[in-house]
């Protein structure tokens, strides 16, 4: 029974909780036993909350036996947290020694959003420091494993996130996207990840790695839950200004359209600039592949030139570091966190320079002395100044691109999963990685990544982008949905109903 | 100022983590002037740059390293220099764009004034805001000393 459980989605899930078939406790402990069972080859997870989980699940148990209406779509249902969110009552450590044990004494509005509508908060997930990376590699403790092939990186920042889906160890999860951290994990682990527009989810209580790239958001093993999760957690919030004061888009009402596959009279654009050299033969394979599928569906290609698109990434990783440089200015060692004095009557200033010494991995290290340099008096025009004209000129591309076509496609990611260690200590290759996400972190505008496939060489999951302008997450997950639909009836189910790399744990 | 109004612009202000860390920092006003190694623009030293070797020298990293409060080593200083300088390299290319003209935008979505009600609500309780301090005494933050040896 548990172990038909954790297979089911959220959606399957949320109705045989709500129709008390089965209970949310029943739910949440399958999940809790897979995580025992698996966890220790996955690692996706920093802390387990079991008991306030079985906890919060009771509640959902109790008013629904009570004849209250579920509190959501959701309620009842597990999820795992990335550990970049506030938490009162779990530790929140972001990947990083320096947050080693830190417990807020507050909640980030995401969280609140999902235990208020009665999701389950299975625990924290691991990650880049400071959502710092493509590999989780970067954690300070130490990396996640793919579920599809134990030896391989699953994705970064969010590969806990990510893998804990792809492990059935949760539903449902949430991830932070600043240059592609929901979507390229959620590529190469054969699920489902969306980046909302910038502003569409609250940052509040979200731990700042850049704060005008970042964006919390819902990952999901199906179109449908990460549209259910999507609802959940977006939404005006007063304690985040850069919130978004409007409506959530019907992203629910879109996904259940879009299963029904028909996408007559769409325009999907082709970025040109996002493909050929540097990509993988078989994930190009599998793009092309995904092509023909949304033509099948009645879409109408377009190749569309984002000619700005390639000065991306050199822009990104001057703007990242320059506010990283500056949002880590916090650790100082007076507050909370870490604290290392290197004699007994150091001073401050040589107790924060141990402590942040001691407490940061080498990541964080490089791209916070980077932005101090990029900020730095004489380079500032040259650096800082230039990268913030390119974001303009690649938002100016995106709102070309978007006068001719409904929504863009790329390939989510250029390869798929690499070996753990492969690219840990080359930098410049790892920023690679995020070549086609980066560019909606720039502009703001919304963008998901969903399965496209297996690459034929290594049967690792490919991941298929689409990219919508700001707000316009309800055409995105039509077409996700349509996709997704589409691509299962093919190949007769889900991709990640093929994931066999713990077949060896279990 | 008029009541509810915010005495600056929304606009090139992250308000939210302001909003996050305005509890602790009041808690913190009338206890110890905490010093906050604020990151903003710095001074290069013209005269570590090294023009014989990459875009960024040794030296120069060292110097950043130090701006930065991170107590690196030796061996790190070897490595971030020569890793540093490969992604410099790399990024500096964004000089080749023509952009004279163009704009900068700072942030993804635009927004002027953003403001709430000045409403009075519950902040942190003097407990919980020192629950994550490394040190605290009498209900305050306890720091090292903050003046050098020679002050």
């Amino acid at each position: 029974m548990s172990t038909e459980l954790i297979r089911l989605t959220a959606a399957e899930l949320a109705a045989k909780i709500h129709s008390r078939e089965v209970s949310s406790v029943e739910v949440t402990r399958a999940h809790l036993d897979r995580i025992t069972q698996v966890d220790p080859a996955v690692h996706a997870f920093l802390h387990v909350a079991a008991e306030p989980a079985l906890a919060a699940a009771a509640e959902v148990d109790a008013a629904l036996a009570g004849g209250k209406a579920p509190a959501s779509p959701l309620a009842g249902v597990p999820l795992a947290l990335k550990d970049v969110f506030a938490t009162s009552d779990m530790p929140t450590t972001c990947g990083s020694k320096i947050l080693e044990g830190w417990r807020p004494p507050y909640d980030a509005t995401v969280t609140a959003r999902l235990r208020r509508a009665g999701v389950v908060i299975l625990g924290k997930t691991n990650m880049d420091e400071f959502a710092m990376g493509s590999s989780t590699e970067h954690s300070a403790y130490g990396p996640t494993h793919n579920p599809w092939d134990t030896t391989r990186i699953p994705g970064g920042s969010g590969g806990g996130s990510a893998a804990s889906l792809a492990a059935f160890e949760a539903p449902l999860a949430i991830g932070t996207d600043t240059g592609g951290s929901i979507r390229q994990p959620a590529a190469v682990t054969g699920t489902v990840g969306v980046k909302p527009t910038y502003g569409g989810v609250s940052r509040y209580g979200l731990v700042a790695c850049a704060s005008s790239l970042d964006q919390g958001g819902p990952c999901a093993r199906t179109v449908l839950d990460a549209a259910l999760l999507h609802e959940v957690i977006a939404g005006h919030d007063p304690l985040d200004s850069t919130s978004i004061d409007s409506p959530v888009p019907a992203v629910v009402e879109a996904a259940r359209r879009g299963a029904g596959g028909d996408l007559r009279g769409l325009r999907v654009g082709v970025v040109s600039e996002l493909g050929g050299e540097g990509y993988q033969p078989q994930v190009e394979a599998s793009y092309r592949a995904a092509l023909s599928t949304l033509e099948s569906l009645g879409a109408e290609l377009v190749t569309v030139s984002c000619p700005h698109f390639r000065y991306a990434l050199a822009a990104y990783y001057l703007i990242l570091p320059s506010e990283v440089s500056s949002n880590l200015a916090r650790f100082d060692a007076m507050r909370y966190g870490l604290r290392v004095m290197p004699a007994p009557d150091a001073s401050a200033e040589e107790v924060m320079a141990a402590t942040r010494e001691a407490g940061f991995g080498d990541e964080v290290k490089r791209r916070i002395m980077l932005g101090t340099y990029a900020l730095s008096s004489g380079y500032y025009d040259a650096y800082y100044g230039k990268a913030q004209q390119v974001r303009t000129l690649i938002a100016r591309d995106f709102t070309a691109a978007f006068g001719q076509v409904d929504v863009l496609v790329s390939p989510t990611a250029p390869t798929t999963a690499f070996p753990i260690g492969e690219k840990v200590d080359d930098p410049l290759a790892m920023y690679l990685n995020d070549l086609c996400t980066i560019p909606a972190n720039m502009a703001g505008n919304a963008a998901m990544s969903v399965p496209s496939g297996l690459a034929e060489s290594d049967g690792l999951p490919v991941g298929l982008q689409i990219m919508a302008p700001a707000l316009g997450e309800a055409v995105m997950y039509r077409v996700a949905a349509a996709f997704e639909a589409a691509r299962n009836a093919a190949d007769g189910g889900p991709l990640i109903q093929r994931v066999n790399g713990l077949e060896a744990t279990v | 100022m008029a009541p509810g109004r915010h005495p600056l612009s929304g606009a090139d202000l992250d308000l939210s983590f302001a909003a996050r860390d305005a509890a602790m920092i009041i808690a913190a006003m009338d206890v110890i002037a905490v010093p906050v190694p604020f990151l903003t623009r710095r001074e290069m030293p013209e005269s570590t740059h090294d023009p014989a070797g990459g875009i960024i020298s040794r030296a120069e990293v060292e110097h950043l390293a130090r701006l930065a409060r991170l107590a690196v080593t030796d061996e790190e200083l070897d490595r971030f220099a020569t890793q540093l300088d490969v992604i410099l390299a790399s990024v500096a290319q964004v000089g080749e764009v023509a952009a004279a003209d163009i704009e900068p935008t700072s942030h993804a979505v635009p927004l002027t004034n953003v403001f709430r009600p000045d409403e009075i609500r519950p902040g942190l309780t003097q407990e919980q805001a020192l629950s994550g301090a490394p040190a605290s005494e009498l209900g305050r933050f306890q720091v090292p000393r903050i003046l050098g040896e020679e002050a």
